[in-house]
């Protein structure tokens, strides 16, 4: 689905949210609670200068707004690969976005992530991942790298890593699977539920803070390993 | 004759082993209890009796502290689903042991591939994880000065943390050289450039640009003496820092334009005689950021 829709379903007319290039922006409406947006689009390729422009957006709603709840809206191919980007230290400035995100949880705000097109690894773990909870749309993809690149990191072949990419939740794009292993509370938009806003509304009303991910992949059957390996570590004599 | 203990190529247990008060690490999760990745046998990769992480407690010092330490030799230090859960149950005990600090003796590429979505899932808790402990006071250290760097997810997570210590020749950086090359050719990264990588990623430029709080030579006995020094450095986030933050790295974009290479840049941000840095050790190095204190 393409911003403006997402935004429309969302908020109707009640919304300022632009784009300025890949980069978006604004604040919106919901119940006569007012929203911050902030995102990107065009599969964004996330680099230093578009990360620190979103941070910037989450501080001023730290600073001008305390409380107000932050939606962000993803649709990225990664970080940026640039040689210039890591001369930079993209990798500070993504960890300044996240920690941000997470000053903003913590002061109080509600952040919400939502993956309505595409979510790839780096641009998407300094963001959704670190919200409070991260939603999707049904659509969307979800995935950690392309499979000829990862065959090529991995020397694995391509034809087995497209084989378990149809089965295996662990290497599959879709949405479905990352709720499977609690990376994604869960969808909106589906058959069952087909209004954004009555997600957005339960997202918003949903009060835990922790992270649940872990406990929420074991329920979910999608990751068996993590929550009962951490309680491990923190029993152990 | 210089006979310390490179850092760089020691395993993960040799680090602890000669960075932290002697006989003192106790481990928890370890090897014998054979917890280990439920991903990597289908497809057909050896699995580690550890997942590649050693989580437990030492003292440095004489200071209780945490400690992981991940193995660089096994899957460059790639993050899956145990390694991750590890990292992340440590963090969390810490929440209620309160431990003077957490040493991360971080070596990784990141998100372990063979383990795709479980691992950037993992990647992501740990950051969590991290960021709680330094919300609660207890300061996080990370100490970067292996043989494969840190990159990706975890060059995220590092700087996260609150304190950075790098060797001269680690590296700390989010895309690996070759995937850049990979993805936009040799002209834009050539990534058997050894020097050109160094200047990119290096300790070095991280030091002086601000990204690593000390730099040590690559000698363990050199980060016992600088993670002793950043106990107690604790900086929960604040908005006043986080916006201080933001004007440094929005002026840092600024320095950058025109900056061709690493040495454009520290000559725009006054490191002096900037074309002889990749020659200079670490201890004069740190002399170029804080020249006050050469005199001292």
């Amino acid at each position: 689905m393409i911003w403006p829709d997402v935004v429309s379903q969302l908020f109707g007319d009640a919304t300022s949210v632009g784009a300025d290039g890949d980069f978006l922006s604004g604040s919106a409406v919901l119940d006569g609670q007012t929203i911050t947006v902030v995102g990107t689009t065009h599969h964004a390729s996330i680099g230093y200068a578009l990360a620190l422009r979103q941070a910037a957006v989450v501080l001023d709603t730290v600073a001008q707004h305390p409380g107000r709840p932050i939606l962000l809206l993803i649709d990225t191919q990664g970080q940026q690969l640039r040689r210039h980007d890591e001369l930079l230290g993209i990798n500070r400035a993504m960890a300044h976005l996240g920690c941000c995100i997470d000053l903003a949880r913590r002061q109080g705000h509600r952040v919400i992530g939502l993956v309505y097109d595409q979510a790839l690894s780096g641009g998407f773990i300094t963001t959704g991942l670190i919200a409070d909870a991260c939603y999707a749309l049904p659509d969307a993809e979800i995935r950690v790298m392309r499979i000829p690149a990862m065959a090529r990191v991995t020397k694995l072949p391509v034809a087995r890593l497209t084989a378990l990419s149809l089965t295996n939740p662990v290497f599959a794009p879709g949405v479905e699977n990352y709720v499977r292993m609690g990376g994604v509370r869960g969808l909106w938009g589906t058959t069952d539920q087909p209004d954004l806003a009555a997600g957005l509304r339960m997202a918003l009303a949903d009060a835990d803070t922790a992270d649940t991910r872990a406990a929420d992949g074991r329920a979910r059957g999608g990751r068996l390993m993590a929550a009962d390996v951490a309680q491990q570590v923190r029993a152990a004599a | 004759m210089n006979t310390a203990l490179s850092y760089a190529e020691c395993s993960a247990r040799e680090r602890i082993a000669a960075l932290f008060d002697a006989g003192s690490f106790h481990e928890w999760l370890a090897p014998s209890a054979r917890v280990m990745s439920p991903h990597l046998a289908q497809l057909g990769v050896p699995a580690a009796f550890d997942d590649g992480v050693a989580v437990g407690r030492a003292l440095l010092g004489g200071h209780p502290v945490f400690v992981a330490a991940q193995e660089g030799e096994f899957m460059g230090g790639g993050v899956g689903e145990v390694h991750g859960a590890k990292l992340v149950g440590l963090f969390q005990r810490a929440l209620h042991d309160q431990p003077e600090a957490v040493l991360l003796l971080a070596e990784s590429g990141g998100v372990r591939l063979h383990e795709a979505n479980a691992g950037l899932i993992a990647v992501s808790e740990v950051m969590r994880a991290l960021l709680d402990v330094r919300n609660a006071g207890i300061p996080v250290i990370v100490l970067v000065g292996g043989r494969n760097g840190c990159f990706g997810g975890m060059g995220i997570v590092a700087r996260c943390a609150d304190h950075l210590v790098i060797s001269d020749i680690g590296r700390l950086a989010m895309s690996g050289p070759e995937v850049i090359e990979a993805s936009h050719g040799v002209e834009e990264f050539d990534a058997r450039d050894r020097a050109l990588v160094w200047r990119t990623t290096g300790g070095k430029h991280r030091y002086l640009l601000g990204d690593a709080d000390q730099i040590v030579a690559d000698e363990v006995p050199a980060f016992r003496d600088a993670a002793i020094r950043a106990l107690g450095a604790s900086q929960p986030l604040a908005l006043a820092g986080l916006q201080a933050e933001h004007r440094m790295l929005a002026q840092r974009l600024a320095d950058g334009v025109g900056a061709e290479d690493a040495v454009d840049l520290w000559q725009h941000i006054g490191v002096q005689n900037a074309a002889q840095v990749p020659d200079l050790n670490a201890a004069q190095v740190r002399e170029l950021r804080h020249p006050q204190e050469a005199a001292t």
